[in-house]
């Protein structure tokens, strides 16, 4: 499914005798978004390199320190190095995110795929189980979840999974819908293929694009979701660094040194502008509906 | 269009029942025995036991499961733990303060429906740049990050808003005061969301073969976006706002902790570290029955303005 989409997009490409990349390339915004992006993950792989400290080595004589020469972003209350500790909390951040939005995307596609192109009755089995799952305010679920497994990267990446697969079934079954009638789906039916070849070769790639554009938008919140997670004490365990418990110190500790707070949002912005920077790109250049259109 | 209604109504019920069952369940399974921590570690075990017959503890969980819908239909949630007051009450003196937040950052963010709009309208325009680069920075700040930059600059160092609670709620001005950068917070995001969501949907709406029917019968430009296009690209937007509620009011919880605002969020966050049974369902059961009808409203507006999703329905 994933080839015959990359052939499309690859014929649409070709025609208009540039590729992919040198499109995304001619973009700024696209340049900025990748650039972030890229940058982010050479930082999270090669953070041993990177981090001028040992993220969890303390020296209480310099703590609550504001940037200088040998901390640039400040120390925290135990005097630690705040850039090395959000050095460290990318590696987190990326891996929460990658995993559980791409298990997210992969399970409720295809249950909204079936919702939407299924017969009535297993559409509302999983309706029924989307809106049960979406009714819980995320933070709610997470809580009850931590409280029985205990918190880990684990629990967290369970926790996003079983939360955000809803969001993209509904748009699924959505775009469904309004494909079940399409002229060339019902050529395919009327040629007699079958229901899970109807919607593995032209249901699914032609509803892919924006399920793909939300979930690299989706990038953000999944971050700023374990963020705030950890912010809560629920994430990560206090020694890992991560970008929400950093914040939390910074919370703690807004009187006595802004630097903390102010050099732990700076990450979260940066990545998530990264990824919507690159996801409003990306949309433009995988949607050749819309360029056709203009 | 009355059936789908009441269709929906019904399905909404058997949803916030199935939600509030599994919840049940999942609240009474986390360890920490809620007799101990009312009675606090000195208690002499007859005094527990004594409390677990009366809240039921003592039976099995379909039974607790039962005694709680009986409850629920004749008006009593229960009572809370610590100070024995009617959950019911605690929750709806909260909820108003909840409710306030969400709806205007809800409003708020239907700011970005024109932007987007108009931005569509004159793609690729110098608007469109500004403002595409504007919202798309805007979606990319987290309400916790939003939130704590706002109190740090704006309460803490320049001291122009209040640092913590909801104000007095008498006095209008000082309340809304309070809600500014609450509000703020919660809504920033969503504007830009919106605006991108309407701009690409609309984008998409008027390539389509009834919209440049239109155009070539010279409609003139407002009334073929107004009457043909809009409706069909908000569809999205509405959908997500809908499907959003959720989100939203996890960030509320998150918002209400920061500044320290009373509210379901907090109220649910004390209760939850307390383990304080009775009080954790009401609330729960309260932004359930709030997201639910959150989507089901989405759901209707969306058939109000799309009546094939009706018939797909039926």
């Amino acid at each position: 499914m994933a080839l015959d989409q990359k052939k499309e997009v690859q014929n649409f490409s070709d025609g208009l005798s540039s590729g992919v990349i040198y499109r995304l390339y001619k973009d700024p915004m696209g340049v900025v978004g990748l650039l972030i992006v890229v940058s982010f993950v050479v930082i999270a792989i090669f953070a041993d390199f990177l981090a001028p400290y040992d993220p969890s080595k303390i020296d209480i004589l310099n703590k609550l320190q504001g940037p200088s020469a040998d901390h640039l972003f400040g120390t925290d209350q135990l005097g630690r190095d705040t850039l090395s500790r959000l050095i460290y909390g990318t590696q987190i951040a990326l891996m929460v995110a990658g995993v559980s939005i791409g298990l997210a995307v992969l399970i409720g596609s295809i249950l909204g795929a079936i919702a939407g192109y299924g017969p009535n009755w297993l559409d509302f089995v999983i309706m029924l189980l989307f809106d049960m799952v979406r009714s819980y305010p995320v933070i709610m679920f997470a809580l009850a979840v931590v409280v029985l497994f205990g918190p880990s990267l684990f629990t967290i990446m369970a926790i996003i999974v079983a939360t955000s697969f809803p969001t993209y079934g509904r748009l699924m079954r959505t775009q469904t819908q309004s494909l079940r009638q399409a002229e060339y789906i019902l050529s395919a039916r009327a040629l007699g293929l079958g229901m899970p070849r109807i919607l593995v070769r032209h249901v699914i790639p032609n509803t892919i694009g924006p399920i793909l554009i939300v979930a690299s938008m989706d990038v953000p919140f999944v971050i700023a979701l374990e963020a705030g997670l950890s912010f809560l004490g629920l994430g990560v365990r206090p020694p890992t660094p991560s970008w929400g418990s950093i914040l939390n110190d910074g919370y703690t500790y807004i009187r006595n040194s802004k630097w903390i707070l102010i050099s732990a949002g700076i990450p979260l912005i940066l990545v998530t502008i990264g990824f919507t920077f690159l996801g409003e790109q990306l949309r433009d250049i995988f949607d050749p509906k819309i360029d056709r259109g203009s | 269009m009355i059936i789908y209604t009441i269709k929906r109504v019904l399905l909404a019920s058997l949803i916030i029942a199935c939600a509030v069952s599994t919840m049940f369940v999942m609240i009474h399974a986390v360890p920490g025995d809620p007799a101990n921590v009312m009675l606090g570690p000195r208690a002499t075990p007859e005094i527990k036991e004594a409390l677990r017959a009366r809240l039921h503890l003592d039976q099995p969980l379909s039974t607790q499961l039962f005694y709680f819908f009986k409850g629920l239909i004749s008006g009593n949630f229960g009572f809370d733990l610590r100070s024995n007051r009617p959950v019911l009450d605690i929750v709806l003196e909260q909820l108003p303060h909840t409710f306030i937040l969400v709806s205007s950052a809800l409003i708020v963010s239907t700011l970005g429906i024109p932007v987007g709009c108009y931005a569509a309208i004159h793609r690729n325009g110098k608007f469109d740049r500004i403002v595409g680069a504007i919202s798309v920075s805007i979606i990319a700040m987290p309400a916790i990050v939003v939130g704590l930059y706002l109190l740090l600059f704006f309460s803490v160092e320049l001291r122009v808003f209040p640092v913590i609670g909801a104000g007095d709620s008498e006095e209008w001005l000082d309340y809304l005061w309070h809600l500014t950068l609450p509000v703020i917070t919660i809504s920033i995001a969503w504007i830009g969301y919106i605006s991108r969501l309407v701009r690409a949907s609309m984008i998409e709406v008027l390539s389509q073969n009834h919209v440049r029917m239109a155009k070539a019968f010279g409609l003139p430009e407002t009334r073929v976006i107004s009457r043909y296009a809009l409706r069909i690209a908000v569809l999205p937007s509405i959908t997500m706002m809908g499907v959003s509620v959720a989100f939203i009011l996890s960030s509320t919880v998150i918002t209400e902790i920061i500044f320290a605002r009373p509210g379901l969020g907090s109220l649910l966050y004390e209760s939850v570290l307390s383990r304080n049974y009775p009080l954790v369902m009401g609330t729960v059961l309260v932004s359930t029955i709030f997201i639910v009808g959150g989507t089901t409203i989405a759901d209707l507006i969306n058939a109000a303005l799309d009546p094939r999703a009706v018939k797909e329905n039926d």
